[in-house]
């Protein structure tokens, strides 16, 4: 590769040179055809690398995957045998597959929550408060941790005679449930790590939007007399539609592919395993490649077309706030 | 442009085969055969990162090279020894002696090289079972372990018992009397970590006395039945966390945490591999108690009035296929397995059937404990257990189906040891009609 990228970046700088001695060339033109050719070349050329690599990492494995998914390949084994759609067959009959997906609509439902204090935070933080910036530090920076470590932390929050154990007996609480223990709780739990997680990227997506909006609609607001709850409702909810629109698409998706926290914090037991935790297991545990494949491709078409009827039924509308 | 494209990728892919096909260069040569001369680079890969860690490689590096100082030996070791392993199987870069990752007999061909006739190894070796296939050996175990219970020896004394249980019932009671007069769990799950749940699968066999118990069941359509020893090896754990003899919050276990607890008394038993003991051992010294609280028995269970306890293999070692000094990594084998001392520091049983059992199973013979291996499965079905298995998604040698079990047991899902256990016969016994003709 870096050959053939080496040619053409050399007649470049031999262009820019004559062009700026000011003198235009005026050669025959079939050399000028030739020079020209790799100068329209040159874009192509910065693209190359990125896409060469977004190709090899990214679209070659994925392809990779929709070719294991027709085979029965044990993730091991030299040869792999075609199967047809066997794999896909399964994943639409066995009904142990697809029930963990209700394990789903624990996260559906908080993401409702993380949105609401996102756009509440979002809405206080972008009229000036004092601290306003320490704030909005505060409420990003989980974001910023990774995954891993969260749910380390919050497997010690939840421990019995851990951390929220102890706060809640400061106001009298002295019968706590056993957060991940109980099953009616656990998945409330972890899901209540994720908002704690998520909200912060919401919150910033609400307040880049909300600090868009002109400055002059809330004064022309104010001298009408409209209250913060009446500017709120017509200046600030029609003004990030869109920016709750793809919010909504964001948590459809990520509640159907949740992984890492219930991974870390339970590995999927009592209960609380998702249809991603339970594909690591197809493959690795039940040592069942093409069958995890076919479950991986079948979450992604099932992400896609959610997003598709999401786009559908609300189809994007131009905001005008004049 | 779609021209320039399709050039750049095939010259990636060129330099790609160009580069697979240097390093495979050799591997056929004809002098290479783990009979040759013995010289030249050697890489072993190792799960002990441990042992790399602190230095014992060094000085099993160091001996070896004196013995053969034309090889020159360089260790790795990988943490997710498992499941890097796994990967660099398709590569054909993966080390020249290595501990051979799960997988099926009739794959090892694809990966290793063959050492020689099982029936040659039967005489000087044990386990030989499980890396055998066709009668071809392909890997030797590095060391074995006993199944069983690790106990603490404090704890039982203190709770007034002073005869080691011999069957399920007189074990409930023991642990209800820890429960009763002491402080400790009485047996802890490691339900979290999950993989410590599988444990007392090893001692199959042992229940019954029957060497031939893994190949049965994988054509029983019904295991989960009285009588078996998966019924035995489930129904312990499942009384016991029924009874409330478990840790209270199964979810938030934590295995460097259980080594302290059960060295230091604030556990009574745990169900795990003889391999364990000497790092209870360890923890027990690190935490100011006695190494020798740490006890070891048999299963809770006897057949005919005799107690027996499964011996196997630990990892095997084998010989990578596109090694390119065989004799070297074979010369490594044999003197890791007899000269360098690697069991004994471990206190594993040594893979050399000469030597006697480690200091720690002592406690084996003062019980009368018989040890017993397993068979190895007849030709054409050496993977149908964990086929079996794998079809059903009843995870024998996994986590899964068991914290599935101690769920139902502790009240935190629906069913009860029945409906779990006709389940699981339904589910086996479907997967078994359909593999086991």
């Amino acid at each position: 590769m870096a050959i053939t990228a080496s040619g053409p970046a050399a007649a470049d700088t031999v262009a820019v040179v004559t062009a700026t001695e000011g003198r235009p060339a005026r050669r025959p033109s079939g050399a000028g055809l030739r020079r020209r050719f790799p100068g329209r070349l040159t874009p192509y050329l910065f693209l190359a690398a990125a896409v060469g690599l977004l190709l090899l990492l990214t679209y070659w494995p994925a392809a990779n995957l929709f070719y294991y998914s027709f085979t029965d390949w044990d993730g091991l084994d030299q040869t792999k045998n075609l199967v047809g759609f066997d794999n896909y067959v399964q994943v639409f009959t066995d009904p142990r597959i697809f029930s963990v997906f209700g394990v789903s609509l624990y996260y559906f439902a908080a993401s409702f929550v993380q949105m609401g204090l996102a756009l509440y935070f979002a809405t206080i933080l972008s009229f000036s408060t004092r601290f306003q910036n320490l704030f909005r530090g505060i409420l990003f920076f989980p974001y910023l941790i990774n995954g891993v470590a969260i749910g380390f932390v919050f497997l010690y929050l939840f421990q019995p005679g851990g951390t929220l154990d102890t706060v809640l007996s400061w106001f009298g609480v002295t019968d706590p449930p056993q957060w991940l223990g109980d099953p009616d709780i656990a998945n409330w739990s972890l899901a209540g790590t994720s908002v704690w997680r998520y909200m912060g990227m919401n919150f910033v997506l609400f307040l880049g939007a909300i600090q868009s909006l002109p400055g002059e609609l809330y004064e022309a607001a104010e001298l009408d007399g409209a209250s913060r709850w009446q500017q709120f409702w017509a200046i600030v909810v029609p003004g990030i539609r869109r920016v709750i629109g793809l919010s909504f698409i964001l948590a459809i998706a990520g509640s159907l592919s949740v992984f890492e926290i219930p991974f870390i914090m339970t590995g999927g037991a009592n209960g609380t395993s998702t249809f991603v935790i339970q594909t690591i297991q197809t493959a690795f545990n039940f040592r069942q490649v093409g069958l995890a494949s076919a479950m991986a491709v079948v979450l992604l078409i099932i992400v896609l077309l959610v997003t598709w009827l999401q786009r559908r039924l609300f189809p994007d509308e131009k905001v005008d706030l004049t | 442009m779609a021209k320039k494209a399709s050039a750049g990728i095939a010259l990636l892919a060129l330099a790609g085969l160009a580069l697979s096909g240097c390093s495979a260069r050799g591997a056929d040569a004809a002098d290479n055969t783990i009979d040759g001369e013995v010289k030249g680079d050697l890489k072993v890969i190792t799960w002990r990162t441990d042992l790399v860690e602190d230095g014992t490689f060094d000085d099993y590096v160091a001996e070896f090279e004196k013995l053969y100082p034309d090889v020159k030996v360089s260790v790795e070791g990988i943490t997710d020894y498992e499941g890097e392993m796994k990967t660099r199987l398709s590569s054909t870069n993966y080390g020249d002696v290595i501990g051979i990752p799960t997988m099926q007999p009739s794959q090892f061909e694809q990966f290793l090289e063959p050492l020689g006739e099982k029936s040659d190894f039967e005489d000087t070796y044990r386990f030989l079972n499980t890396h055998s296939y066709e009668g071809t050996q392909y890997g030797l175990a590095v060391g074995g372990n006993a199944n069983g219970v690790l106990y603490n020896t404090r704890v039982f004394e203190e709770a007034g018992v002073t005869e080691l249980p011999t069957t399920e019932a007189e074990f409930l009671d023991a642990l209800q009397a820890i429960k009763d007069e002491t402080d400790a769990i009485p047996l802890y799950t490691n339900y979290k970590e999950g993989w410590p749940l599988t444990q007392a699968f090893s001692n199959l066999g042992s229940v019954t006395n029957d060497p031939d118990a893994g190949i049965h069941m994988a054509k029983d359509p019904a295991p989960w039945t009285k009588g078996t020893d998966v019924y035995a090896i489930d129904s312990l754990l499942y009384d016991a966390v029924a009874a409330g003899l478990t840790e209270e919050d199964p979810l938030t276990t934590n295995w460097e945490q259980s080594k302290v607890d059960i060295a230091t008394g604030k556990i009574g038993a745990m169900t795990l591999g003889s391999w364990a003991i000497s790092q209870m051992q360890a923890a027990a010294e690190e935490n100011g108690a006695s190494a020798d609280d740490i006890g070891y028995m048999a299963f809770p269970a006897e057949a005919d009035g005799t107690q027996y306890a499964v011996i196997g293999g630990d990892y095997n070692l084998g010989i990578s296929k596109h090694s390119k000094s065989k004799a070297a990594a074979w010369a490594w084998i044999q003197w890791f397995l007899q000269d360098s001392g690697f069991t004994q520091d471990q206190g594993m049983i040594s893979t050399v059937a000469a030597e006697e059992l480690p200091a720690n199973l002592a406690g084996f013979d003062e019980a009368g404990v018989e040890l017993m291996e397993t068979n190895p499965a007849p030709a054409g079905e050496e993977s149908l257990l964990s086929d079996v298995s794998n079809d059903s998604q009843i995870d024998l040698w996994g986590p899964i189906y068991r914290q599935k079990l101690v769920d139902i047991a502790r009240g935190a899902a629906d069913g009860d040891k029945e409906s779990y256990f006709a389940e699981l016969n339904e589910r086996w016994g479907a997967s078994v009609e359909k593999l086991a003709q």
